[in-house]
């Protein structure tokens, strides 16, 4: 036999031989998704502890109602005197509750979904073309019609939500599965006798995770946002609950007075919602340059 | 060529269909009595009867299908439960100025959005690229409705140089009047619109210009600006139109939160009050309706690959 | 080196290029000097890496500047020194005085232009003619690359056109304005043999009627001994060796361009022993592969890939399946191995037909027969180590972890690696260590029949000729019965025993190596083996 040390020599000298770089360090060194991270660190825990702190957030005070921004209460008062800053922090709960909660149900339905589409022939076409019939129901008209069908409560607005962000998580999971399958050592895998259940989990699921990772924070961006637009439209979770898009629902009336009642729950849902997104473009750069066109 | 189109006008039928199902179960499926929770908290038990009347819940589920689908067919979307209006009446009179609002959104946003995203894609790296991509990063994350009441703020209420709310019909109030209301809606539902295309056009026109072809072109030693606009701007456009098509889905959810925002007449407007009257066939029938021009429009833009991509033609 | 009497048009002097920071090297090619003269075609052969692309690319001005940039040295072109032009001032010289053919035809061509008005581009961009005094140059220009109806093929899209006629037209668009320099970047590749002929062919006679000078990157040796005038031999971006073709193929003075030329594989096939044994461990009777089918609405259209293959392999021979793209040699492989299920038809194995057997039962039949696919970069998983690659069948198959492993460690050393390396991923293997792991995780089932599904095409010359001995090392350890699928009949000549020729689908001629290569019968064979590049060159007995 020869040696490879030739072998080795005369091949390929321009592409690297180095080791990769592990992951969790990429991913810090990118700046994005440490300052959108950091940020978004932030902001959980100041919505898990935040309230421990402030005042009372369902707490009326006739005296002080749509009082401006002032030393005393940062945020402003509403029209029943509540204090903005307790219920903008109160509400940053709801958000990440809603936003979380979303991705990780879609994820897991569109996961398994996307794999059987992408694995079983026989299933592809029922599963797509239902997918393309809930993609062209506009997400938001879909959840408003679930809700007003069944009642508005935080887990129906999850549900509601739910709904119509699968469809992208299972477009994506098969447009892997479809391109990985092909590969020769999936090829390889199959002629060595492997049982597609093992191909799956071995070959093609790991693949799967990185854009998985990358459209779950995607899908958390536009729950969130979803969640706020249901809540301002009165269509959301129910009024008594301090959620940003309630709080700015309520503040619609007084808007030419007060406009504060809306600007800080506004201010406070874009900076989580861009955390989410920044950290998302993030990942996706470090994870997997190529899967950006899917999105 | 024929065949491609007739392929693709008969593969929305199932897609239609499903739609419909969808909508169908959705009323049947729902846990708890819908007609009930429709009829609200108040309603004594002849309500919750009438509309469960109404909405026919009380036949059998084949009956109910055969009614819904006869009913579909003949282009019925049902009837208001208070008004007593068909819903495809309600739309007609609503419907003037939502298509304006979408015409000027839509051409709004692809003036700015394509060149934009292609001049990103060309000067990827630079401070231009970076802004584009900074735009449309924030244009994902600010709600819709903060971002209007922030340019009613600002322009109206600070600047006074637009109107606050409100609609005017350019054929009865002319266009400059339409114009001066319809600029703030148009800037508030565009903001996503554009963040989404820009970022589609930069990311289709820069896979473009690594293309073996574009490198070509400079062999010729054709110049920058044309090799952008000849080759790599008629190739990216395949992905950019189907995007713009899929953004429509984006922009009729828009649509509701702007005009409620704006005060404005339209179908959007119609939804709210739905929600707010409880007048569950008219959600029903606005969501079917939104949802087939979204299918025939995506439909006219697959059949439109054929302009940009000679090799869809068989 | 000759100095001709004709005036040179391209002269290098001393050029160097910086690679990017981290890459394996400084500098991606240095102190190059060459000269290209007119009337002269100088070819620059080299292996991947070697630097001969960047050179054409950086006298083109096609270098990405960001990652390559130009140190010292200069390129000049009629006496002018390119390195030291503006943007501005070479855009106009590209495609003026000099022009390039690019590998790929398919994306070289813009995809949604006519190609007529791609060449008219050329036209456009460089001189004042009107609109119809460009259409007239573009078709003659094509007539001057021999394309059949200009005038209809003009409205043409690439995607309508075939492999050879669109290089055809990437060679009338660098022609067009009749430049000085003609740059062509391994041209004949991507095409089918016999295609590659005609165009060499073609280039060979424009050459010799416009009288320009020809720069000529390529990897392969045949092409060299069919077209060059003078030889560059590049080896990790240094020049090596340069002299006329006789020089550097008769007679190479430097060890590393002895070595290139003495790992061409020879069209001579060497004289094989036939084991007259009846052994078959494969048969195929009568197997046919059809794409497509009669769908709703849609006129059947329907693709013959493989049409009755009859085909036996014995134990310890190696049965050449040779073919251009689309003749349905990798179909019939792909059957065989059941990654795709035959539309009819036996496939026997040891007597068993596993043709139409079902997932559950074929499942004792697929460690029988294992394959080594062509690329090497995408055959392992990059994820897993290779050792876990290379258990993974037998220990599908009930072997324990710690038999496995001393079976892949045993393995390694057979495919001349170190058993050390199991624990390392993919990616810091080269792409010839990587097919010998592919090797071994084929080995490790222990088949009887091995099929090597264009197993070496990927890999460079010298790396082609160890994997190849090492294919027929392990043939003849384990007694194996090979399938061995290639475009290439140099590689075929030296490897298989016996030879199928397949054209559209359909067997045309099948025997022994020997007979095959030296007499020729089906008119398909012969033309085959006439497209060969330096067929008149024997490369292996001059070292």
């Amino acid at each position: 036999m020869t040696d490879t040390n030739q072998d080795q020599l005369m091949s390929d000298s321009v592409l690297s031989q180095r080791e990769d770089p592990g992951v969790l360090s990429m991913m810090l060194n990118n700046r994005a998704i440490f300052w959108g991270g950091s940020l978004l660190l932030l902001f959980a825990l100041i919505a898990i502890f935040g309230p421990l702190f402030t005042a009372d957030p369902a707490a009326l005070n006739p005296i002080k109602r749509l009082k401006p921004p002032s030393v005393e209460i940062w945020f402003g008062s509403d029209f029943l005197g509540r204090d903005i800053f307790a219920r903008v922090i109160y509400g940053g709960r709801i958000s990440l509750v809603v936003g979380i909660a979303v991705a990780v149900i879609a994820v897991i339905i569109g996961l398994f979904l996307g794999l059987v589409a992408g694995y079983v022939r026989a299933l592809d076409a029922v599963i797509m073309r239902v997918m393309d019939g809930l993609m062209s129901i506009p997400a938001i008209l879909l959840a408003i019609a679930l809700i007003s069908l069944s009642g508005a409560t935080l887990s129906t607005v999850v549900i509601a939500i739910v709904i119509p962000e699968i469809p992208r998580v299972v477009r994506l999971v098969r447009a892997v599965v479809l391109t990985v399958r092909e590969e020769p050592y999936v090829e390889a895998a199959i002629a060595a006798g492997t049982r597609l259940p093992l191909i799956m989990v071995r070959h093609i699921l790991p693949n799967t995770i990185a854009p998985l990772i990358v459209q779950a924070t995607y899908v958390c961006a536009s729950a969130m946002l979803t969640e706020s637009i249901l809540g301002f439209l009165g269509a959301g979770i129910p009024p008594e609950i301090p959620s940003w898009g309630n709080i700015m629902s309520e503040g619609r009336t007084y808007f030419q007075i007060s406009p504060w009642i809306i600007f800080f729950p506004g201010i406070a849902l874009a900076l989580t919602v861009l955390a989410v997104n920044i950290v998302g473009d993030g990942l996706r750069d470090t994870l997997d340059p190529r899967i950006a066109r899917k999105m | 060529m024929y065949f491609y189109i007739l392929k693709r006008i008969l593969s929305t039928i199932p897609v239609m269909i499903i739609v419909a199902l969808f909508v169908f179960l959705m009323l049947r499926l729902a846990p708890g009595d819908p007609a009930a929770v429709i009829a609200g908290d108040y309603a004594t038990a002849e309500d919750v009867e009438r509309i469960r009347e109404q909405l026919g819940l009380n036949e059998p589920i084949p009956v109910q299908m055969y009614k819904w689908v006869a009913q579909l067919a003949s282009g019925d979307l049902g009837t208001a439960i208070f008004s007593k209006l068909p819903v495809t009446t309600l739309i007609g009179q609503r419907l003037e100025p939502t298509l304006l609002l979408a015409l000027s959104t839509i051409t709004f946003t692809v003036l700015v959005a394509v060149p934009l995203g292609t001049l990103a894609a060309y000067k990827a790296g630079s401070w231009v690229d970076r802004f584009v991509m900074l735009f449309s990063v924030a244009g994902f994350s600010v709600p819709v409705f903060v971002l209007g009441y922030v340019l009613i703020y600002l322009l109206s209420m600070q600047l006074k140089i637009l109107p606050v709310q409100g609609y005017k019909s350019p054929f009865e109030h002319g266009f400059i009047e339409f114009f001066r209301h319809i600029i703030l809606p148009t800037l508030t539902l565009s903001v996503i619109y554009i963040a989404l295309i820009a970022r589609m056009t930069r990311a289709s026109v820069q896979e473009v210009l690594q293309e073996d072809y574009v490198r070509t072109a400079r062999a010729k030693g054709q110049s920058e600006f044309k090799i952008l606009l000849r080759h790599a701007l008629r190739n990216a456009a395949v992905p950019i139109v189907t995007v713009i098509g899929l953004g429509i889905a984006l922009m009729i959810g828009g649509v509701v939160v702007t005009e409620s925002v704006f005060n404005i007449p339209g179908l959007g407007r119609l939804v709210l009050d739905a929600v707010l009257a409880r007048d569950y066939p008219v959600i029903q029938g606005l969501i079917l309706f939104f949802s087939f021009v979204y299918i025939l429009i995506n439909l006219l833009i697959d059949l439109s690959y054929t302009l940009f991509d000679p090799r869809i033609r068989y | 080196m000759s100095e001709g009497k004709a005036k040179p048009v391209l002269e290098i002097n001393g050029l160097t290029v910086r690679l990017p920071e981290g890459a394996d090297r400084e500098f991606a090619i240095e102190d190059v000097t060459l000269s290209v003269s007119e009337g002269e075609i100088v070819c620059i052969v080299g292996e991947s890496g070697s630097g001969k692309s960047v050179t054409a690319f950086t006298v083109m001005g096609l270098i990405p500047k960001k990652d390559l940039t130009p140190v010292a040295g200069e390129v000049l072109l009629q006496g002018e020194d390119l390195l030291k032009k503006t943007d501005r001032q070479m855009r106009a010289m590209r495609g003026e005085n000099m022009a390039m053919v690019f590998q790929e035809p398919m994306t070289a061509l813009n995809p949604v232009m006519r190609v007529g008005d791609q060449i008219a581009e050329l036209l456009e961009i460089h001189t004042n003619m009107s609109g119809t005094a460009r259409k007239k140059r573009v078709i003659d220009a094509m007539k001057d690359v021999s394309l059949p109806d200009p005038n209809k093929m003009y409205l043409s899209y690439p995607h309508q056109l075939s492999g050879g006629q669109r290089q055809r037209i990437m060679i009338a668009m660098a022609l067009a304005l009749e430049p000085r320099l003609l740059i062509a970047d391994e041209p004949t590749t991507a095409l089918d043999v016999t295609t590659q002929a005609e165009v060499l062919e073609l280039i060979k006679d424009i050459q010799r009627r416009h009288g320009m000078g020809v720069m000529f990157i390529t990897h392969d040796f045949g092409v060299v001994a069919d077209i060059a005038d003078r030889v560059v031999v590049m080896q990790n971006g240094k020049i090596v060796e340069q002299g006329t073709r006789d020089e550097i193929i008769a007679a190479p003075k430097h060890p590393y361009t002895k070595m290139l030329i003495g790992s061409v594989p020879s069209l001579t096939p060497p004289a094989h022993s036939h084991p007259e044994t009846d052994d078959a461990a494969l048969k195929t009777h009568g197997l046919n592969m059809v794409y497509g089918r009669h769908g709703f609405l849609q006129k059947g259209r329907l693709v013959h890939a493989a049409q009755d293959v009859e085909l036996v392999v014995r134990r310890g021979e190696t049965l050449g399946v040779v073919g251009e793209s689309g003749s349905g040699k990798s179909t019939v492989a792909r059957c065989i191995v059941r990654l795709i299920d035959p539309t009819s038809g036996d496939i026997d194995i040891e007597g068993v037909n596993i043709a139409t057997m079902p997932e559950r039962e074929l499942r004792a039949f697929r460690q029988q027969i294992q394959i080594v696919f062509q690329d090497p970069y995408r055959s392992l998983n990059p994820r897993r180590t290779v050792g876990q690659s290379i258990v993974e069948g037998p220990m599908n198959y009930g072997l324990g972890a710690d038999e496995a492993r001393v079976r892949a460690e045993e393995l390694m050393r057979v495919v001349g690696l170190a058993p050390e390396a199991l624990d390392r991923f993919p990616h810091q293997f080269s792409g010839g260590q990587r097919q010998r792991v592919c090797i071994a995780r084929a080995l490790a089932m222990e088949p009887k029949v091995l099929i090597a599904d264009e197993a070496v095409s990927a890999l460079d010359v010298s790396v082609q000729a160890q994997v190849l001995r090492l294919l027929r090392d392990v043939r003849e350890r384990y007694d194996l019965a090979m399938l061995f699928i290639t475009h290439d009949l140099r590689v075929a000549a030296q490897i298989c025993d016996r030879i199928m020729v397949m054209q559209h689908g359909v067997v045309v001629e099948e025997g022994r190596t020997e007979e095959v290569y030296a007499n020729p019968q089906h008119p398909y064979t012969q033309s085959l083996l006439a497209a060969a590049p330096g067929r008149d060159v024997d490369f292996a007995q001059l070292v």
